[in-house]
């Protein structure tokens, strides 16, 4: 009965109607606006109005001598974020584990959890404070006889201060997805376990490791979709001329000159580049943690 | 049967311990130390004597603040975008969920519209030609501008329909035998039955808006149209004093840079650090029913 199902159907075709029209107008018709990417454009004639280059927007980035160092950062700093963020939630939840004072442990994961509802700005704000030359990280590294250091103005620093802090934002929220698998390994192993002699150690190896293992898989293969994402608010917050040769990323470059040097064509050329690596990474990362782990978005 | 634990297993319980609060501490006092510093005095802010505690205690920054107008002005701009942006969003996220929830077989468009809507999470049009779209639009300097666009969160719609899947078949079908329409069963029965997920999406969605700064950044042109991020935003990166101290000089000889920012930097915080606690409650049971389903 066609038409009965129709009247069934039509509500719900219904109920989706106003986000459509959101993600209309807001997602796809910018994925429209890509063809800018492709013209020498001006803002005034629109998307469809502007003369057409073909890839020359794409040649002239080429060319650029920054080009490769962008990329460079972009890909350096996002691994080892990513690197950091499975490392550390897994080991922090792993000793969290072994922590039986039940209060003290929900004390300790109410508070590594804080720094991840805090914005860029705010934590930006923070860390200007506080990793300056006059800071208190710096005032503590003169009582050791150290030199100051200028975290957020050295190439050879910056970098690294942007993983670290990028790990303490997040390590906290990370690690309640490990907490999670950990709740969810069969007690009885552990029991089977001492009657067998094993100790705590051995326990960790042959038991918990296997058990959270599944879930580290699925969170590794779904964080390697990230490669081309270094963290625009983190860098953006943080970065200044002096660290633009180690700290620009793909994302920052686009913004200043998309928005600020006003070079539309070429920064969206860029950012299509962007989109179309990450759409590739991410479908790959999706379809491997589907093989792997089983994982289906909904 | 409990075994007497070994001398290596005092030591590791010792260490693991100290580790562990010493890593809880080092997420907590980078934030007291700005707050001593926002309640110091401006010679002893200036002259790095304050380390977790105020010296010289004075709340002049917190006056010099709260009664400047830009201040007030971007908290106004920010109040109103959460209140609108979490209505609107959390509106769109249960409308949109409810049939993308359906099994195939009783929505038959059901993998189509999903791929439409999972697509945008995969592929963006990239920051210029979003910028221009809004801009073309004509909503630059509004406060839609703020609130439209990310006003149908894909990924929190995800997590929804999970949940409404996870509620037993029986009562919508008994719904239907009553007599009642989708409408009448999504907001009779589905949205009562997932008020502990809409808590969750909902406390996001509101931590998401107060913290957004980078849309009001290059969507607002003039300051006083920018949310209190992005007007913190601008104080951070500088030039702040010198622009707007025409107000009260007695009350700026007390005050510094240092803890002019610093008590903006925590005023701007100061609610999340209130609802964050709740958050929790909720999230250990939504992040993981979201994103880690087996």
């Amino acid at each position: 009965m066609p038409i009965k199902k129709w009247r069934h159907e039509l509500p719900l075709h219904l109920m989706l109607l106003p986000a459509l029209v959101i993600l209309i107008v807001f997602s796809y018709w910018p994925m429209i606006g890509i063809v800018i990417a492709f013209q020498k454009f001006i803002p005034a004639k629109g998307f469809f109005g502007s003369n057409w280059v073909g890839f020359q927007n794409f040649l002239y980035v080429y060319n650029l001598p920054d080009t490769f160092q962008i990329v460079y950062n972009t890909i350096f700093i996002a691994v080892m974020k990513i690197a950091a963020g499975l490392l550390v939630p897994i080991t922090i939840a792993l000793l969290l584990n072994e922590m039986m004072k039940e209060r003290i442990k929900r004390t300790v994961q109410t508070l590594i959890y804080l720094p991840h509802f805090l914005s860029w700005v705010i934590l930006g704000g923070i860390l200007i404070d506080v990793l300056s030359l006059k800071g208190i990280i710096n005032q503590f590294v003169s009582l050791l006889g150290i030199e100051p250091i200028y975290f957020l103005g050295s190439n050879h620093w910056f970098p690294y201060v942007l993983v670290a802090t990028d790990t303490w934002k997040d390590f906290g929220f990370g690690t309640i997805v490990y907490l999670a698998a950990l709740t969810g390994i069969n007690q009885s192993l552990y029991e089977a376990a001492v009657i067998d002699g094993a100790n705590r150690w051995k326990q960790t190896l042959h038991i918990t490791l296997p058990g959270i293992m599944p879930v580290v898989i699925l969170m590794t293969t779904l964080s390697l979709g990230n490669v081309l994402n270094a963290g625009f608010d983190q860098v953006f917050n943080l970065y200044s001329p002096q660290v633009y040769e180690s700290g620009d990323i793909i994302d920052t470059f686009v913004y200043r000159i998309g928005l600020i040097d006003a070079q539309y064509s070429v920064a969206t050329a860029v950012g299509l580049f962007k989109s179309v690596v990450s759409l590739l990474l991410i479908s790959g990362s999706y379809l491997l943690a589907y093989r792997f782990a089983g994982y289906r978005i909904f | 049967m409990v075994q007497k634990p070994g001398i290596g297993r005092l030591v590791f319980v010792v260490l693991n311990y100290t580790f562990l609060i010493g890593l809880a501490l080092l997420c907590l006092l980078p934030l007291i130390h700005v707050l001593a510093v926002s309640f110091s005095s401006s010679a002893a802010a200036m002259g790095g004597l304050v380390v977790l505690w105020p010296v010289d205690f004075t709340a002049s920054a917190y006056k010099f603040a709260l009664q400047k107008p830009e201040f007030l002005t971007a908290l106004l701009v920010t109040i109103k975008r959460v209140l609108l942006g979490t209505a609107l969003s959390m509106f769109l996220t249960i409308l949109t969920a409810y049939p993308l929830a359906k099994e195939k077989t009783k929505f038959r468009w059901r993998t189509v519209y999903a791929w439409v809507f999972v697509l945008t999470m995969l592929f963006h049009g990239g920051l210029i030609p979003w910028y221009m779209t809004i801009k073309s639009l004509g909503m630059l300097n509004s406060i839609w501008a703020l609130v439209l666009p990310g006003a149908v969160p894909v990924f929190n719609v995800i997590l929804l329909l999970n949940f409404y899947r996870g509620l037993p078949k029986e009562l919508e079908e008994s719904a239907f035998m009553d007599g009642a329409g989708h409408w009448t069963t999504l907001w009779r029965i589905y949205v009562p039955l997932s008020l502990p997920a809409l808590a969750t999406i909902g406390l996001f969605t509101i931590v998401g808006h107060w913290n957004s700064w980078f849309d009001g950044l290059i969507l607002m042109n003039s300051p006083e149209n920018y949310p209190l991020q992005s007007y913190l935003r601008t104080i951070i990166v500088g030039q702040d004093l010198t622009m707007l101290t025409t107000t009260d000089l007695s009350l700026l000889n007390e005050l510094s840079e240092r803890t002019v920012k610093t008590s903006q930097i925590f005023l701007g915080a100061l609610p999340i650090l209130l609802v964050y606690p709740l958050l929790q409650r909720f999230f250990i049971k939504g992040i993981v029913m979201g994103s880690v389903k087996g």
